[in-house]
């Protein structure tokens, strides 16, 4: 029959000579390889105490952005969930009420906003969409979890801190 | 005297617009004629709309060229003309989007009408479906070169119906209009004149008449949203659904869009044809729809579906894919005998679109209070 690839290997059935039948120096011979390794240079590093450098490029967690007076910047307005290929983000708007304009800097803003994490593919397509400057992707690896009801992230897990602790809420 | 235009009832005149040819009878305007041949070829209007007598000639979108002014008098016109207000003549030959000059025109138009508009398309309702948006989209530059305070305007209330943001507003006169033409009485117009022009009622008083609604469905920008469906949802994750009922009122036509999430009906809009204005029905009226079908019948029970509505693959709104959806059957509770147990059921955990709260029940927009309840 003729042959398909030419990987296939014709085996060796010679056989074995008085070394290799004697065992122990091929077993020397292996534990030289082994222990030759303890002298070479690891290829691992002990995370977390030590990282290696992420590239500037580096997509990980959201962030939800506040602008300079610490009103939250998200508008609600639905492009990061357009743009969202994964179809993770979703959001609800309300209108800003009078007295609310410190924690707000819209009219309109995202009373809910939640990203489930287990469908997000950290493309980061939202950051390129969103018009307001609000939704980042920061240099922070997801955190791992027990139960999948944790990965979806609401808005209070998204927001970054705001300058007084109350409003932040 | 031209005897032949007298003998004759509907004289038709041979037009070249764009280097397609078309006969269209006389008195048409240049921009109908476009129309006519549909597509590229005919301008985009911002202030003209079909359905309203009197309306264009003041945005100047929808200028072209005539390269030849008519058989008889073969001069080309001296400068653009409006297409909506200038009727077409026997053999002339109009340039739209074949001339330079009218691209380098449209592009100064474009730029002068968002001179005064706010760059607020994400809190805006309108964006997804707003003329202007597509129109400098499609002509605009990416930048502005304008340096000086935009116009602002305080906020007036206008009612429970309908919300006014002047900022956005570029004067095209429709929704006045409207309001001249479909209700018994214009409550609200132009005041003051010139950078201070601006739509109001002067009094703060509400607009509710019948059929006021309909200014909603005109306004080419944001200036006029429907303030029942004021920040409810963004056009595009509402699915548009063609559906009637039968109204009451002999001048409704009853046959409206409906723009609805799951089975709520966010909000009911008549239907928009090809030019972006309301749908001519088969027996030649305009599809107005009074303010009891718009405001008031919110749910589905209240309407007989026809289906799902056909968007220009160029919209936005198409993103849903919602025409020819097939639900493929699921076989795998058949096969075990029971329901698949889910590992997570996204509704127990999410608090978005939480069957308690109802935003299409909610009269105005929602507020911090509507969801911390």
């Amino acid at each position: 029959m003729e042959k398909l690839t030419n990987k296939s290997v014709q085996i060796n059935r010679t056989p074995l000579n008085f070394m290799e039948r004697a065992y122990l120096p091929a077993l020397a011979k292996g534990l030289t390889i082994t222990l030759g390794h303890v002298f070479k240079k690891t290829t691992t590093v002990s995370y977390p105490e030590v990282k290696r450098p992420f590239s500037p490029v580096f997509r990980g967690l959201h962030i939800l952005n506040r602008d300079e007076n610490g009103a939250e910047r998200c508008t609600a307005c639905g492009l990061c969930a357009l743009a969202c290929p994964a179809e993770a983000i979703t959001m609800e708007a309300a209108e800003r009420k009078p007295g609310e304009e410190h924690l707000y800097r819209e009219e309109k803003y995202a009373a809910k906003y939640e990203i489930n994490m287990l469908r997000c593919i950290f493309c980061g397509y939202c950051e390129e969409a969103c018009p307001k400057d609000a939704v980042y992707l920061t240099e922070t690896v997801m955190p791992a979890n027990y139960s999948r009801d944790s990965f979806i992230y609401k808005k209070d897990d998204l927001l970054i801190p705001g300058p007084n602790k109350k409003e932040s809420k | 005297m031209n005897f032949d235009l007298v003998m004759s009832e509907t004289p038709k005149f041979k037009v070249t617009i764009d280097t397609i040819s078309v006969e269209v009878p006389a008195g048409t305007t240049i921009l109908n004629a476009a129309r006519m041949i549909g597509g590229d070829v005919a301008p985009p209007t911002m202030c003209y709309y079909s359905k309203l007598k009197d309306s264009g000639g003041k945005c100047r979108t929808c200028l072209v060229e005539v390269s030849k002014g008519s058989e008889k008098d073969p001069r080309p016109m001296p400068k653009l003309v409006a297409s909506c207000r200038t009727t077409v003549m026997d053999g002339m030959e109009v340039k739209n989007i074949t001339s330079e000059k009218v691209l380098d025109a449209r592009k100064g138009v474009v730029e002068f009408l968002l001179i005064n508009h706010p760059l607020d398309c994400p809190v805006c309702d309108q964006a997804g479906e707003c003329d202007l948006q597509n129109l400098s989209y499609e002509h605009g530059t990416e930048a502005t070169r304008y340096e000086f305070k935009r116009r602002t305007f305080e906020k007036e209330d206008i009612g429970p119906y309908i919300s006014l943001h002047m900022n956005r507003c570029i004067m095209c006169f429709r929704c006045v209009f409207t309001a001249d033409q479909l209700t018994e009485k214009r409550e609200h117009g132009i005041l003051e004149r010139g950078d201070h022009a601006q739509i109001g009622t002067y009094l703060n008083k509400a607009l509710k008449n019948d059929f006021i609604g309909n200014v909603i469905d005109v306004c080419p920008v944001g200036a006029l949203t429907d303030k029942t469906f004021r920040f409810k949802n963004r056009v595009w994750f509402t699915k548009p659904v063609d559906a009637h009922r039968n109204c009451s009122n002999p001048k409704c036509c009853g046959h409206v869009r409906l723009w609805m999430r799951g089975d709520e009906v966010f909000r009911v809009t008549a239907r928009k044809d090809e030019w972006g204005e309301v749908e001519t029905r088969p027996d030649g009226t305009p599809g107005w729809i009074c303010n009891e079908c718009r405001f008031e019948k919110k749910q589905t029970k209240d309407w007989v579906i026809e289906g799902p509505a056909l968007i220009p693959r160029s919209s936005v709104i198409a993103q849903g894919h919602y025409v020819g959806t097939k639900k493929t059957p699921v076989l795998i509770d058949k096969v075990i005998g029971k329901e698949p147990q889910y590992q997570l059921n996204i509704h127990d955990i999410s608090d978005v679109n939480k069957p308690e709260i109802e935003l299409s029940k909610i009269a105005g927009p929602a507020h911090s209070d509507d969801f911390n309840k």
